[in-house]
């Protein structure tokens, strides 16, 4: 399965995501620069985290604007799945792809440490390869993770099973502790209504080896590898 | 004799006033007069007060920076670059710097920080490689003033805000407070990156008729003679008066431009590269010269500027940043264009390299600025100043401190205290506004001895670690900046690796106070002695002098910037215990030392006594010790005994995790006084801990290698008691009661500070 990784000028997740995906057996990543017309017959899209346009006027803004997003916007539009990891998530919001908004986290600071989150769905296809409520830890690193939406909307996506991920303590509790950000619901990643377009800020490229302190993020690179085939779990 | 040359219309009359304004002594203008066999111009002053200031010229301390041993066989590149290189095996080369942004920083906290970032970055990237790590090292007055607070919180956000805008991990640094930094905080940031052996490309301007281009970002007023603003002391005033003088970064250009750099590095359409730093386009374009042994010949009317009506002063004074300066094949200035175009970034053709060893400006093709490029950069007067030690700090280190040693018995609230101390407590409120995990390849992130990093395609990882010891240094400089290379030597050995070469920041006062060229004279002496040593040359480096307000100077502050190889990298060490029952094994002797020790600030509020002392022998044994215990994975955790000493140690190893500490059951034979027992700063010693089935093959280990070792106790259950009994004294305490203190203080300090 071929991968676009799309990068922005100020992306700097994108090589990340680049090797990450090369671990997996199935998964060939290929850079699509954000000037392109055309993602290039690929299979799946990843969006990486970074600063995407220097993050000017709002995370994400400008991305939206960038020629390829139109060819994202198409691509997901007919079913083609798409993750946008932090700046990435933060795209697929201001580009409409994803309900809601990402506001500067509540202690006003950038966030950089390893987070506790929970699968809060087995059932999309990139989170098979879970277990539902299994508690996964992974890396943050943002100032403005904190997500934020209408209530109907939040109402939504908690009534449609929508919430993928949710930071949670180590023992899989909220509460006191367990939010880094901020986020409603302590939201840390959603799907779309068609189930085809992810949003997370935690890193799973970044948590893919034991060397790195987790390989946590593995199960969500294996079920896009294992996407194509239709062999998902 | 050459004919005057002519200055613009509107430019000033060089006057005395105005040469004394330039930071030029009247000695200094007679060279200048000697160089260019007629009087200067206002450009040309500009031009020479620039790179005859501390920060370009380096003119007193390039005598003393000669004695630091420089050489071995894994030096690539050493002193005189954008940075040093060095072979770390497998085809593989690292570039690596320390750079001061002290001046800028306190004044305008945030900018001053994020600039200094940028800088380190565009150094590392200048010579072909790409930026894989960053470490700061901060030094703060106390937490408890407003001031110190504002700056504090500025520059952390700052030196986050620059680096994880452009995607480069830090690893580590190190921060300390202490009065002595009240109105000079220090911002000292160092860059590590990685290039292929082949790849290295130097600042030169070489092949004559080859193209000068301004590449990135434009040129605009900002900074102009920051240079200069750096090599004076900063006065009541220099928070108005200076702050236009502070650049301002953009770290979006700058990921841009690293981006754009690095390919055409790799395009080999050019043949030299140097940032537009200090000093802007004058030391870039005249440094590039003098080491090509060339000349250049450039016009500042074709430089991409901000904004219309700049004279030639101030474009080739200006210090906006995120610029470089690239000498591009002749013919290939279209092919430059296209790769800057895709990065969405400009490059102009400025000049041409030429062969008669000019620095040559132009204004719309008239010459404004004349000069010869070596005497311009070589050519700066070198001082050798007076050098005398302040008696009223010899007196403080001669104090007797015996009294102090007094207290026995139980010494749980002053190590309560000790722990609850901004330079002992978790730093985890600074690194956690940094992004420490882009780029995926940190294994050993910030709040260890050490950061290490691996090299992909390889077993092999780079480590690397800042650490210098001010009140140590104060106190007897020459000693106290062995023990800075030895703490440095020590961190890298605790998390395995190698310590191979340094870079350097030398922090200090006026040189012209003889009490001040005394340590940076002892400093740089200790330095040497020690470097050659461990065999870790220096490689480069940053001076940063006039670090003075009001008469009050900064503590002596030679900051050591270290780096080690690991071999292999999956067997990088923690400084955390690791599982209950294992044992605790302390490597090296405790010795009743007590000066300049953070108890005695924190405690006694006390600067004083002769601090630890290295025994350079014993040091490297332990250090090796390490290294063979291991590589054989004998080891669980190990971890330096530094600020606030044993206990200090002990503690950091047993609550790093804040949710689940462990206790530890511990009983020390020493019957030395029980303050410097457990909170004297002795060196040469490392906390370990291992399996305690390993127990007797790391004795042996120790013993072979001449190192004294004693099993000190065990680890104990999570949220356990900590406890430590020795002859006269004992501390015992909850350890989650030391882990609050620990993880909490400094977020306390700084709550409702507005950041």
């Amino acid at each position: 399965m071929k991968v676009a990784v799309v990068t922005f000028p100020g992306s700097n997740c994108d090589y990340d995501c680049y090797k990450a995906m090369q671990l997996f057996p199935g998964i060939e990543p290929a850079f699509v620069w954000h000037r392109e017309q055309d993602l290039g017959g690929v299979d799946a899209v990843v969006l990486p985290g970074g600063f995407a346009h220097g993050d000017y006027l709002r995370a994400g803004a400008i991305a939206r604007f960038s020629p390829i997003m139109k060819s994202v916007s198409e691509f997901a539009r007919h079913g083609g799945p798409v993750v946008g990891i932090c700046n990435g998530f933060q795209i697929l919001c201001e580009s409409g792809l994803l309900p809601g908004a990402l506001l500067r986290n509540d202690t006003l600071r950038f966030r950089s440490l390893d987070v506790h989150i929970r699968v809060e769905s087995t059932r999309t296809m990139f989170t098979p390869r879970y277990r539902e409520g299994q508690v996964i830890r992974m890396p943050i690193a943002h100032g403005e993770g904190s997500y934020y939406a209408a209530p109907e909307t939040l109402a939504e996506l908690e009534g449609e099973g929508r919430i993928v991920f949710r930071y949670v303590r180590r023992d899989g509790e909220l509460g006191m502790g367990s939010n880094p950000n901020g986020s409603q619901h302590n939201i840390a990643g959603i799907i779309s209504a068609d189930g085809n377009v992810l949003g997370m800020m935690p890193h799973p490229e970044r948590a893919v080896e034991e060397i790195l302190g987790s390989s946590d993020g593995r199960g969500l690179f294996e079920a896009l590898a294992a996407h194509r085939t239709g062999v998902a779990a | 004799m050459t004919l005057a040359l002519a200055g613009r219309p509107d430019d000033p009359e060089v006057t005395p006033e105005l040469v004394h304004q330039h930071g030029l002594s009247p000695d200094e203008y007679v060279r200048v007069l000697a160089v260019l066999g007629r009087a200067p111009n206002f450009t040309e002053l500009g031009i020479f007060s620039a790179m005859w200031s501390e920060h370009c010229g380096y003119k007193n301390s390039k005598r003393l920076l000669k004695l630091l041993p420089t050489q071995a066989p894994w030096v690539i590149q050493g002193p005189g670059e954008n940075a040093g290189v060095i072979d770390i095996g497998d085809g593989w080369a690292l570039a690596f710097k320390i750079e001061s942004h002290n001046h800028p920083s306190a004044v305008e906290p945030y900018q001053g920080a994020a600039t200094g970032v940028g800088g380190i970055l565009r150094d590392i990237f200048t010579m072909g490689a790409r930026p894989v790590a960053v470490l700061d090292s901060l030094r703060f007055g106390d937490l408890d003033s407003p001031r110190v607070r504002y700056l504090f919180g500025g520059v952390v956000k700052g030196i986050g805000d620059y680096g994880n805008c452009v995607g480069i991990p830090n690893i580590g640094g190190e921060v300390f407070f202490d009065r002595a930094y009240d109105a000079n905080p220090l911002v000292n940031a160092m860059c590590l990156g990685l290039m292929r052996t082949d790849e290295i490309i130097r600042g030169e301007a070489s092949g004559i008729g080859n193209v000068l281009m301004a590449v990135g970002a434009r040129t605009g007023r900002d900074g102009i003679h920051g240079a200069t603003f750096a090599s004076e002391e900063l006065s009541e005033d220099s928070d108005g008066a200076s702050r236009p003088r502070v650049q301002v970064g953009d770290p979006f250009t700058e990921k841009l431009l690293l981006e754009a750099s690095l390919e055409l590095i790799r395009s080999g359409h050019i043949v030299g590269i140097q940032d537009m730093g200090a000093a802007g386009l004058t030391s870039s374009a005249s440094e590039m010269a003098g080491r090509g042994g060339s000349g250049v010949d450039l016009d500042v009317s074709k430089v991409p500027v901000r904004e219309k009506g700049m004279t030639p002063y101030e474009i080739l004074l200006s210090e906006s940043q995120e610029r470089m300066l690239v000498v591009a094949k002749l013919g290939s200035e279209a092919e430059v264009i296209r790769i800057l175009e895709k990065w969405e970034l400009e490059a102009a053709a400025v000049g041409t390299v030429t062969a008669d060893g000019h620095f040559r400006v132009r204004e719309n093709g008239r010459v404004v600025a004349d000069i010869p490029a070596l005497p311009l950069t070589e050519g700066c007067p070198i001082y050798e100043r007076e050098g005398v030690e302040a008696p009223e700090i010899r007196d403080l280190r001669e104090r007797d401190l015996s009294s102090l040693l007094a207290p026995e018995g139980d010494l749980s609230a002053r190590f309560l205290d000790l722990v609850g101390s901004p330079n002992i407590a978790s730093k985890r409120w600074i690194y956690e506004q940094y992004d420490s995990t882009v780029r995926t390849s940190t294994v050993v992130g910030p709040g260890g001895d050490a950061g290490v990093i691996r090299v992909r395609g390889t077993m092999r990882g780079i480590a690397a670690t800042t650490d210098c010891n001010g009140r140590y240094c104060f106190l007897d400089p020459r000693e106290g900046v062995k023990a800075a290379v030895a703490e440095a030597a020590r961190n890298l050995v605790c998390v395995g690796a190698l310590p191979v070469a340094v870079t350097n920041n030398l922090n200090f006062g006026s040189p012209l106070r003889p009490s001040v060229y005394f340590q940076l004279r002892e400093a740089v002496l200790g330095m040497a002695e020690a470097c050659a040593f461990f065999e870790t040359p220096v490689t480069g480096g940053n001076v940063s002098l006039y670090n003075e307000t009001g008469g009050k100077v900064i503590f002596p502050t030679p900051v050591i910037g270290m780096v080690g190889i690991l071999e292999d990298v999956s067997k990088a060490l923690g400084h955390g215990f690791q599982a209950e029952g294992d044992s605790i094994v302390l490597l090296g002797v405790n010795r009743e030392e007590i000066g300049g020790s953070e108890y005695l600030y924190r405690v006694e509020a006390t600067v004083a006594g002769v601090p630890p002392r290295v025994d350079l022998y014993h040091e490297r044994q332990l250090q090796r010790a390490v290294l063979s215990l291991s590589a054989k994975g004998l080891l669980r955790s190990a971890h330096d005994c530094s600020e606030g000493g044993l206990v200090c140690a002990l503690a950091e190893s047993a609550v790093g995790d804040h949710e689940r500490p462990w206790g530890i059951d511990v009983a020390l034979a020493d019957a030395l006084a029980p303050v410097a027992l457990f909170f004297g700063e002795t060196q040469g010693r490392i906390v370990v801990s291992c399996s305690p089935a390993s127990v007797d093959k790391l004795l042996e280990e120790a013993a072979a290698h001449d190192v004294p070792a004693a099993v000190l106790g065990t680890v104990g259950p999570r949220l356990g008691t900590f406890s430590l009994r020795a002859p006269r004294g004992f501390v015992r305490v909850g350890s989650e009661d030391i882990a609050r203190r620990y993880h909490e203080a400094i977020p306390a300090l700084m709550e409702g500070s507005g950041r």
